[in-house]
């Protein structure tokens, strides 16, 4: 009765907040009519993808484009059309290099220790997060009651903003933190997470997976629970042991969400940036430096300013994504064909 | 009591407990206090007063010294409890310090100074919640501008996305035409670009524009939404096309079919969207950070990022606006979280 009644109340209120919006569609009527009338419908679609595919063309297509010409330029200049030709010097500043194998020889060796940093910490953190998403999705796909509940438990952080992922575990991580608090409680000497360059990056990996595992585990939750049913009752009833139904059913059946979920984690890990940003500043010295963190420094902090640079190190990164998502691509592609999900 | 514990510990089939139920509960159950437990331990931290907040080992409820007037003194004095040699107790105010030795008074009798080793008191404690944390920064700040700017960044962005993501949907699904598929790649192209691969030509685009150190430039790059489209396209695959065949017979024009007819039939799509736009342009944080260089135009999280950069971190003011800003995720978590699990599940989007 009570639920009629708001969803009345707010149906009369949206009714309300809608009629000046409704009145202005209808005022676009006729002028819309007249293009109609005169185009056809050809005009009308290209009327109704125009706004969305105007602003992807000038704020995504256009300037990946000019991210080509951009990384071929020097200088400070903000328009391309001011900026000097200097064909791929940029790209060879780069990969200008004493020896390739220690990173202190390089010109630009805060971008190698940005590389190093994000591949150590893709490896680390995609490790740790296709594990951790993997168990709780299994744990979530046992016979739980309120398991829409439980599920919402481990989602909650994928919803916080990267800045108060960063804050509240600033705050936890300090040196007079909550977690300091608990090691002193059970006799541990407290450790300085933030500031002793280890602890720091496996603050910095351990965040990023509290903040989004809950994410991937909904996703290989929903592959588990598309196994059939029966296919469980018929080991059982062979008398399969649970560990080998693990891996004989679950994990190959599981497999392609299992895939797109290592995919995603990677994609996701290569541009990591905003929450470790908050949370470590790229600190303590650049032990948390990644490359996203690099390209926005070099593009736009004003000691180490070089557009052009900056454009080339994206440009490097967007290829490594590329093939990324290619591959994403194709697994999905591949799962389509088999008509699984 | 062992009736108790097996009614607890039964399980459905009668089957007995094995080592995977043990560990199910110790993951729910520590996922519970881990997931939950920092946003918690923030709010909680928010109440305190920067005394409070500096104390080791930290309380769990936020408690202040009492204060006392007491008379011949302009400031209210703090309130101890102080055992003297005989082993009574008495609760005397601080007049000052001195090394170990405090100065109190009695303050029913505040002609007498009495002398008191520091080891022998212990301050009088009340709980109480440091509200002013919240209110300082939204008024003496600039936090309620900056509230503002998120409100005003997020409803228009979201405005906008549904707009223009669903008539982008309407033409994708609706229409025959050459080079519908060419439209299709090219959305599918734009979500292998990530804004950090674009960052750098996309500001000047934007300075361009004249929309530096302006709302718009933060609004308008992020709402040709690919995602937005792929999930309106879909559910509009679904809308028969009778439906619309027939509106064209009854005169009317492709704008109506689009407002009055499928627009309508769109709505649980429209809604899961507008829910996600929300989440994702509330968080937004890296553009509105290069975008944004004049304070008064700050979002919340660009603004929250620059008062934790300072060099003295005001941490009571901190996590009193960090709760500020979670509070319309927390409540979307509340009320909508199932629609946006189930849109994941059913998707595998973000």
């Amino acid at each position: 009765m009570t639920a009629q009644a708001n969803t009345s109340i707010a149906r009369r209120a949206g009714a309300i907040i809608m009629a000046p919006v409704a009145l202005l569609a209808r005022a676009f009527d006729p002028p819309l009519r007249m293009l109609q009338k005169f185009g056809g419908t050809n005009v009308m679609a290209a009327f109704f993808l125009a706004p969305n595919m105007l602003i992807f063309g000038v704020f995504v297509l256009f300037p990946l484009a000019v991210n080509i010409a951009y990384s071929m330029t020097g200088g400070n200049a903000l328009f391309l059309t001011n900026r000097e030709f200097v064909g791929l010097d940029q790209y060879e500043r780069l990969f200008d290099c004493g020896n390739y194998l220690d990173r202190q020889t390089c010109r630009e060796d805060l971008f190698w220790t940005a590389v190093w940093n994000t591949s150590s910490f893709v490896v680390l953190q995609v490790s740790l997060m296709v594990g951790v998403a993997l168990v709780t999705a299994l744990v979530l796909n046992r016979d739980l009651k309120a398991r829409s509940f439980w599920r919402a438990v481990f989602f909650f952080p994928v919803l916080l903003s990267p800045v108060v992922v960063g804050l509240i575990w600033r705050w936890i991580l300090q040196r007079q933190g909550l977690l300091n608090f608990g090691l002193y409680e059970l006799g541990f000497e407290p450790v300085n997470w933030l500031v002793e360059r280890n602890w720091a990056f496996a603050a910095a990996v351990g965040v990023s997976v509290w903040a989004h595992v809950g994410f991937y585990a909904l996703i290989l939750l929903a592959g588990l629970q598309a196994i059939p049913k029966e296919l469980y009752e018929a080991a059982e009833m062979d008398g399969t042991k649970p560990g080998r139904v693990f891996w004989r059913i679950t994990l190959p059946l599981l497999m392609p969400n299992l895939l797109v979920v290592l995919v995603l984690t990677l994609i996701r890990a290569v541009q990591i940036f905003d929450e470790v940003y908050v949370l470590t500043g790229g600190g303590p010295g650049t032990s948390t430096l990644f490359l996203t963190q690099y390209i926005y420094e070099v593009g736009f902090a004003s000691h180490l300013r070089n557009p052009g640079l900056a454009s080339a190190a994206s440009i490097l990164m967007g290829l490594v994504l590329i093939v990324l998502t290619l591959f994403q691509l194709g697994i999905v592609r591949r799962n389509d064909r088999r008509g699984g999900k | 009591m062992s009736r108790v514990s097996s009614f607890l510990l039964r399980r459905r089939g009668g089957t007995r407990w094995d080592w995977t139920d043990v560990f199910t509960w110790f993951w729910l159950i520590g996922g519970f206090i881990l997931m939950f437990g920092p946003a918690a331990w923030l709010v909680n931290s928010s109440f305190k007063t920067p005394a409070a907040l500096a104390e080791f080992p930290p309380t769990l409820l936020p408690y202040v010294t009492e204060l006392v007037q007491v008379d011949g003194y302009d400031n209210a004095l703090p309130l101890y409890e102080v055992t003297d040699e005989n082993g009574d107790a008495r609760v005397l105010a601080e007049v000052r310090r001195i090394g170990i030795v405090a100065q109190m008074v009695d303050p029913a009798n505040p002609q007498e100074i009495i002398k008191v080793s520091i080891q022998d008191r212990t301050p009088r404690r009340t709980v109480s919640f440091a509200t002013e944390n919240y209110v300082e920064p939204l008024v003496a700040n600039d936090f309620l501008r900056y509230l503002w700017n998120s409100v005003f960044v997020t409803v228009m962005a979201t405005i906008i996305t549904l707009l223009t993501n669903s008539m982008a949907a309407f033409a994708l699904s609706k229409y025959q035409f050459r080079g519908r598929s060419t439209v299709m790649m090219l959305i599918v192209a734009t979500l292998m670009v990530p804004l950090s691969v674009i960052i750098v030509p996309l500001y000047s685009v934007i300075s361009a524009m004249g929309l530096f150190n302006s709302l718009w430039g933060v609004i308008l790059p992020t709402v040709a939404t690919p995602t937005g489209v792929f999930m309106l396209r879909q559910y509009m695959l679904t809308i028969p096309d009778e439906l619309i065949d027939a509106a064209r017979m009854d005169k009317a024009s492709e704008w109506q079919i689009y407002w009055r007819i499928v627009l309508p039939l769109t709505a649980p799509a429209l809604a899961v969207l507008a829910i996600f736009s929300v989440v994702w342009r509330w968080n937004d944080f890296l553009w509105p950070l290069i975008v944004l260089s004049r304070r008064e135009l700050y979002t919340l999280q660009v603004g929250l990022n620059t008062y934790a950069g300072e060099l003295n971190v005001q941490w009571h003011f901190i996590l009193a606006m960090t709760v500020v800003t979670m509070i319309p995720v927390v409540l979307v978590f509340i009320f909508l979280q199932r629609f946006i699990t189930t849109g994941i599940a059913g998707a595998g989007l973000k």
